[in-house]
Order: structure tokens, then sequence, then C-alpha cells
């Protein structure tokens, strides 16, 4: 067992309604990758939040190399060594890479030869990163490379990652392996997050298990299955997802010559997409994150409405300039990426978030006027059968953590029983239990008749519950094939090697696999 | 170096509290101010802020200067939710007082009880028409409508002004500026005799509980909520952000010209250029002093309302700067602004090498 670098004693954290963090207690060691898990709302994310001084815990206490250590605010933390990456970015995309670390570093470490440190410093640690290089030009796993990057020029002792690879290609998973354990070898530990469990077990020297914010194991994961492991986190058995087939009944969705161009500066242009989705049928899309998903996915929602009508019929009917709560009348749902801001109100309660979008379908308004019983009753059924975790239908989308709020987004659609589902990312950030309730949830919707489009990174989930796989890149979408003539290395290699970046941003053309 | 750092959880009893606070610092503040102008500050800040609450005479004035404020406060609220910026209330309270004014003197002959009803609905198109224009102007060109609407209050003005100088003016009024006097059936009712209260203090009730039920129970509402809170949810449930900033605009215009009508039509009971006294422009403070909220909109118009009479009261027993009441109504909004900036964040000393 290598020295201790940081060790928790009894920490305590109450939020209105849950205990987050319960007594918790355990040491991360020197050199060591130290994996945190527990299902969704167990309260890890709380208690990095602790350590890295973004909250404060209200009992327990914290020593850091044998001397006590309570940060107040995130520069404290910072300034003892610790460097937090957060799983959203927080860059500028109309900035150059230099400046943007430049922006978030403490001013006297930002001067002198910045620009030469950091090629230094990536280079050193295999992560390629051209400092003059446009934020807004780079992939996913580019961007994240910047945050690490950033958080490394501070010489760190502990690196905390909150669910980094959720987002990241199979290629850039890799990638990030190999430089975080480089960084143990050389003495930094690492705290890390994730539901992956497959990484945990090929990353990770030791894992600490929380459960309803308490430790309820420790263990070495490699000598774990992913199997024992979520058994672990959820204190119960799990049976593997049924992944018969289904038969595939009539056209329900089709994109045909379907083009548009991006309202952003740095966005993907969609470019001819054409598509069939069967009822009864789950047709994946993958691809490496800004490829064009996000377009696609708003104009499928009618955010940005198609050219032509019948770029987007519905069962026949063309819906391609319709509003979106038109084409939820119409029979569709979606769930887009972003949960918070986009699928739902932070601020606003559950009860409101369903009125959001489930307005129509179930009837939750007569004559304009809000039914706010009938709206609370449905979000709380949302809550009962997603196993949600909340302390009520009446607290703020915010409080949620990011796991259940995702539950509850996807139930709220899943449970209006559309005759065409769209879901982007829908098992983005929830434990594994959660995950396979999910796609289960979806399996039994197409099993009803619904046709469902999922858009995902995640190829695993993709083979797991796609009956067709296509490909997105460039803005553009390749034939949908059956998931039995595709392997997961074709597939990965076709998205990842088809270099994300605009014609006319050469510099940004490096391959995200490099 | 100070800094500023967001906290993370803005305690909900602190917003409600706020307002409190605010008027708490600015009596501090008066009293100080008053004791360097070398006047009585104790006196000074009982004469404004407690002794009209004393009076039944000063009660019956807060309703009349409090029934404009919380009819465009009501309004203005509505559109800071959802992230629209009315701040020329006072151009469409003039307007709303030269529409309905017109009808009042296009009729001055005849009589009846339909012709007020006519007048306040004169009122509340006038408004609209001039709330209309920023409108316009953001939804197609996206023109900032805080700039917009402020322009088009000094436009109002002049054309006011304009009128009771050329048409308007009244034939028998030896030239002075001023609008023929409204006969009975064109004024609004008094509510208790010997004062001036008047009728429109009920419309400015019953403004709050419709505003009330629009933006807690009805469709509309949540869209301006949801537009003001997360603009990408609002797109994602398909609300049209021109069709919000259209609503916003019109009904704060409705209410600004309705308050302009009522003003008219009530303690004036005729055109003059002096009509707008700045209601349009202290709503903005009532609105936020009331946190938004028509509940607290309806406190928050009548404490501004408490800072004229008692401003002015002041003014004549201790003859005090005529600015007093206006500054006072700045420092409210003041305090009001710092102490929001202080519940939403928290100040620190941070050494410089600790910054980042
Ligand atoms: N700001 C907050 N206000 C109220 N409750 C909160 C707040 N933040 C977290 N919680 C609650 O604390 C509990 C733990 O949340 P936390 O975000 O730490 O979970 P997590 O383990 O990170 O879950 P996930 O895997 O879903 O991200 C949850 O029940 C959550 O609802
Ligand atoms: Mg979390």
């Amino acid at each position: 067992m290598p020295e201790p670098l940081l060790e928790l004693d009894g920490i305590a954290r109450a939020f209105p309604g849950v205990l987050a963090n319960d007594d918790i207690s355990f040491s991360v060691g020197k050199g060591e990758i130290h994996a945190l898990l527990g299902e969704n709302g167990a309260g890890k994310s709380t208690l990095v939040k602790i350590i890295y001084g973004v909250l404060r815990p209200d009992a327990g206490a914290m020593t850091l190399r044998g001397k006590p250590f309570a940060p107040h605010r995130p520069s404290e933390a910072r300034a003892e060594g610790i460097g937090m990456i957060f799983q959203h970015f927080s860059l500028f995309e109309a900035l150059t890479v230099a400046e943007n670390i430049a922006l978030g570093m403490a001013p006297e470490l930002a001067k002198g030869d910045l620009r030469g440190r950091i090629v230094e410093v990536s280079t050193r640690y295999g992560l390629r990163l051209d400092p003059d290089l446009m934020v807004g030009d780079l992939s996913v796993g580019q961007r994240q490379r910047v945050e690490i990057v950033r958080c490394l020029l501070q010489d760190p002792q502990l690196i905390i990652m909150d669910e980094p690879t959720s987002v990241l290609t199979p290629q850039e998973v890799e990638v990030l392996f190999e430089t975080l354990r480089r960084l143990a070898g050389e003495g930094c530990s690492i705290l890390y997050i994730s539901h992956k469990l497959e990484e945990i077990r090929a990353l990770c020297d030791h894992a600490t298990i929380l459960r309803g914010g308490k430790v309820v194991a420790t263990c070495t994961p490699a000598e774990e299955t992913a199997r024992s492991l979520a058994e672990m986190m959820l204190g119960e058995s799990l049976s593997p997802p049924a992944t018969d087939r289904r038969t595939p009944g009539e056209v329900r969705l089709r994109l045909d010559g379907l083009s548009m161009a991006s309202e952003t500066q740095f966005g993907t242009d969609l470019e001819d997409i054409a598509l069939e989705v069967r009822s009864g049928e789950i047709v994946g899309i993958a691809g490496v994150a800004g490829n064009g998903q996000t377009l696609l996915m708003s104009a499928l929602i009618g955010e940005v409405r198609a050219a032509r009508p019948d770029a987007i019929r519905l069962d026949g009917r063309p819906i391609g300039r319709l509003p979106p709560h038109g084409r939820r009348k119409a029979g569709i749902c979606f769930v887009p990426e972003e949960r918070l801001g986009h699928a739902a109100v932070p601020d606003m309660s559950l009860t409101e978030n369903v009125i959001l979008s489930a307005r129509m379908r179930k009837n939750l308004s007569r004559n304009s006027f809000l039914n706010l019983q009938r709206a609370a009753r449905y979000a709380g059924d949302v809550v009962a059968r997603f196993g949600v975790k909340t302390a009520g239908v009446d607290h703020a989308a915010r409080s949620l953590s990011g796991g259940n709020l995702q539950k509850f987004v996807v139930g709220r659609e899943i449970m209006q029983e559309p005759s065409v589902l769209v879901a982007s990312q829908p098992t983005w950030g929830v434990d594994a239990g959660a995950a396979a309730f999910i796609q289960e949830a979806l399996i039994q919707l197409a099993k009803d008749g619904t046709a469902v489009l999922v858009i995902s990174q995640d190829l695993d989930e993709l083979f797991a519950i796609s009956d067709r796989i296509a490909v997105i890149a460039n803005g553009r979408l390749s034939a949908a094939d059956p998931v039995d003539t595709l392997t997961i290395e074709q597939i990965g290699l076709r998205m990842g090697g088809q270099a994300r970046g605009r014609a006319n941003a050469p510099g940004a053309a490096e391959p995200a696999h490099a | 170096m100070l800094r500023l750092e967001p906290r993370r959880e803005p305690s909900k009893a602190m917003q409600v509290l706020t307002p409190v606070f605010a008027v708490a610092l600015t009596i501090i503040a008066g009293l100080v101010l008053f004791t360097i102008l070398g006047k009585d500050p104790f006196r000074a800040i009982w004469l404004i802020f407690f002794e009209p609450l004393t009076q039944t005479y000063a009660l019956a004035e807060l309703t009349v200067k409090g029934t404009p404020l919380i009819l465009i406060g009501a309004g203005l609220a509505m559109g800071f939710r959802a992230g629209v910026w009315n701040i020329g209330a006072e151009g469409q309270f003039v307007a709303g007082a030269l529409a309905g004014g017109s009808v009042a003197l296009a009729l001055h002959e005849t009589a009846g009880l339909w012709i007020m009803p006519l007048m306040c609905l004169a009122g509340m198109l006038g408004g609209m028409a001039w709330a209309a224009v920023p409108a316009f102007l953001r939804t197609r060109f996206n023109a900032n409508e805080i700039l917009t609407s402020l322009m088009l209050v000094y436009v109002a003005i002049l054309l006011l002004s304009a009128l009771v100088h050329g048409p308007l003016r009244d034939p028998e009024g030896l030239n002075f500026p001023e609008s023929r006097l409204f006969s009975e059936s064109m004024t609004l009712p008094i509510l208790i005799e010997g004062t001036r209260a008047h009728v429109g203090f009920i419309l400015a009730l019953l403004a709050i509980a419709v505003a009330w039920l629009f933006m807690e129970r009805h469709l509309l509402g949540f869209q301006i909520k949801v537009q003001g809170q997360a603009p990408l949810a609002a797109r994602f449930a398909g609300y049209s952000e021109k069709r919000i900033v259209w609503l916003c605009l019109l009904t704060s215009g409705a209410l600004a010209g309705l308050a302009g009508t009522i003003e008219a039509a009530g303690p004036v009971g005729q055109l003059v250029p002096a009509l707008p006294i700045g209601y349009g422009f202290t709503a903005i403070i009532v609105a936020f002093l009331g946190r938004l909220h028509p509940f607290g909109i309806l406190l928050g118009g009548l404490l501004m309302a408490l800072t004229y009479i008692g401003g002015e009261a002041a003014q004549i027993a201790m003859s005090l700067p005529s600015a007093t009441t206006r500054v006072f109504q700045g420092m409210l909004l003041f305090f009001l602004l710092a102490m929001d900036v202080l519940v939403g964040s928290r100040i620190r000393w941070a050494p410089r090498q600790a910054a980042g």
C-alpha cells in the first residue's frame, strides 16, 4: 500500500431531503488510480466537489499529505496541487488553445513561455495539442486534452475526473488511459469516477463503492468482474438485458435529402441525409461528437425547420416544416443530449418539466390552462417507473444527480408511447443498472411498435440494442447496415478515422485517434 | 483584491428578505444624508416613510399613486421574466393617455356609462401601438428593445406636448397648453368621499390577480418563464421566441396605456404636457422590488407610492430640495441591486496569487 496522499474521515453533506454523503472515510495513495463507484445519486459528484472546494462538508475532516485540508474554494484546492476535469468543459470556442489555457490558470503561472510549456507537457504525455488552434475546431476528445493539459501545467498531485470518458471514442479512451497510467507512474494520484465498469477494471488500482451516500465496499477492480462490481453498487443481482430481435414493420420515420446549414460558426452542416426507421426496430447512429449530431437532432425536433416538408416524413406524412409541438402531436418524441438547460429547465420543478414536452400527448393543459395535478401525477409516474431518486416532484431539476435527471428525461418521453422516438445518448451518465433498465425500456418500446432512433457515441450500447447502425461523419450519414454484418472495430474506425473539422480549417484535420 | 464568487445555492428566504433589507439600508442612508444636509434626520424619515400611514387622506393618495405603478409594474415584470426589457413604459403610458384622452375629448358632449370603458380600451390600444414598434424592430431586425423602447419615450412626450399645444387644446382655455376638462362620465368614480382614491385602484388589484393566474397557471405564462430561464428548453418545447416577445411587449404596453388613461381620467382630469411624471420608470424599480412576482409588485407599488407622498410632504414641511423623492427611489434601487449581488455571490478578500 503506497503512503496516503489524501485521507477522508467521516465526511458528511446533506441537501434538503437527502443525505448525499454520510460518514465517508477512505484514502487515496500516492501514485494510485482510485475509482469512485456508485449508482446514480450515490453521492460521488458531491464528494469530489467537497475535495475540490466547490462544496463544504457538514461534518468530517480531510488531510492532505498528513496535514489538515479544508479548501473553501477551488483556487485553494488548486494551490494545494489538486486538479479537476469536469465532464462539461469550460472553454471558449473562439479562442485558441493557448489562450484558453492561460485564462483558466492562476495569473502568475500563465506568465512566461506558456506556449512552449504547453507543447512540452503535451508531448511528454502523448497528448498532441497545437497551442495555436481554435478550440472551436477541435473534437471533443481534443477539447478534453486542453483541460487535461491545463490541469497538468499546474503540477497537480491529485487529479479528479468526473465521468471523463462518456464523450470519447474507444481510441481516444485508450490515449487517455495511457496518459493516466504514465501520470500515476510519476507519482500523481488520480480519483476517477465512471459508470463504465470495464474501464474501471482496466485502469484502476483500488475502488471505493458508494451507495446511498455511504461507503459500502472497497475492492481491487482487476479481481472483480463488471457484473460483481455492478452488484456491489446496487446491492442486488443483475439480469443481462434481453437481446432477442424483433421483426420490423412498415416505415414510420423517413429522412430524404435532408440538408441544412449549421447555425453556428463552428458547427457541421448536414448534407443530404437519408434514412428509414421501421416500426419495431432500433436504428443506431454512431459518430464522434461534433459531426452533425446536434444539428440532426435539432432538425428532427423541429427547432430548425427543414427546407422542404417532405425531407422528414412521419408515417408518410411530411413534417419537415412543423414546429416541435406539432411533431409531438403527430407522434414523435425526443430525448436531446444535453439534459440540463435543453431537455429540462434547471430551476423548474419536475412537475413543470413534464409540461415542457408531454403537454400535448398527456393532456396536461385544458383551454391553455395548466393542469398541475395531472402534471404532478405524470411526473410521479415517471419517477416511480424509472426509479428516479428525488425528494419529490416539486423539487427543481437541478437538484437531481446527473444520472437521475437522465432517467427522468428519458422516462418522460418513453412513457408518452410515441410512434417514433429519437434519443441522443440515452444512457449518458447513468449507472449500469439504470442503463440496462433504459435499454430494456427502449427495446420494449420497439416491441410495442415504435420506431426507435438512437444517436450515440457508445458503440457497446449501440451494438447491444440496435438492429441496424449507420455512421455520421462530417455531416454525412452512411447507409444503415444490420448489426450482424458489422464489428465494433469497423464502426469505431469509420467514425474515428474520418477526421472532424471543416474544409477551411486544415489544422483541425488531425485525426481524433492520433 | 476584492472578488465576487457565485454562491451555489442562493437561499429562498434571502430573496424574499432582500427588499426588506434594501428599505432598511435606504432609511439608514437617508438618515446620514439629512444629517449632512443639516436637517433633522429622524423627522425627515418619519415624514417620508411613516407619517403618511397615519392619515386617511394620505392612505387614499397611496392608492392614487400606487395604481399606475402597480399596473405598469405587473406588465413589465412579465417581460422581465422572459428576458424582454421594455424600458419605455413611460412612453406607452403617454400614448395610452393620449388615446384614451382623445376619445374623451371627441365625445365631450355625450354622457353615458359606456364612455369610460371605451376610453380604457383606447388607452390600452394606444399603449400597445407604442410598444408594437420595439416588438417589431426586435423580432424583425433583432434591434435591442431597451434602446428602441426608451427612445420612443421622448417621442411620445413631445407628441403629447405638440397635441395639447395644437389640436387638443381647450378652445375656451385662454391659450393655455391644456385640453378641455373631462366631464363627469369621463372621470373615474371616487371610492372614498373627500379623497382622490378612485376605482382605478380596483382595476390595479384585478390586474394583479389576473397576472398571478396568468403567470402561474396559464400556458403562456409558463412559456414566458421557460423562455427567460432556459431559452434552449423553450426551443425544445417549441415555444416561439418571437411570439413571446410580441406578447410581453403588447401586454406591458397595454397595461402602461391603461395606466396613462386612468391617470388622465382620474387625478388629473384632462390632458396636460406635465402628465408623465416618471411612473413608467419608477415601475421598473417596483417590478424588481416585487421580485417580479405579482403580489410582490402590489407591495412594491405601494411602497414607491409612499416615497412619492412622503417625499412631497417632507419637502414642504422641511423645505427640502425637490429631488428628495427621486434620490430615495434611486437609493432603493441601488441597495436592492447591491443586496441581490450579495445574495447571489459573496465577496471575498483574495490575495492576488490565490486568484484564479
Ligand atoms: N444542489 C443540490 N441540491 C439538492 N440536492 C442535491 C444537490 N446536489 C446533489 N443533490 C442530491 O444529492 C444526492 C447525490 O448527488 P450526486 O450528484 O453526488 O450523485 P452522483 O453519485 O454523482 O450521481 P450520478 O452518477 O447520477 O452523477 C442526489 O440524491 C442528489 O439529488
Ligand atoms: Mg455525478
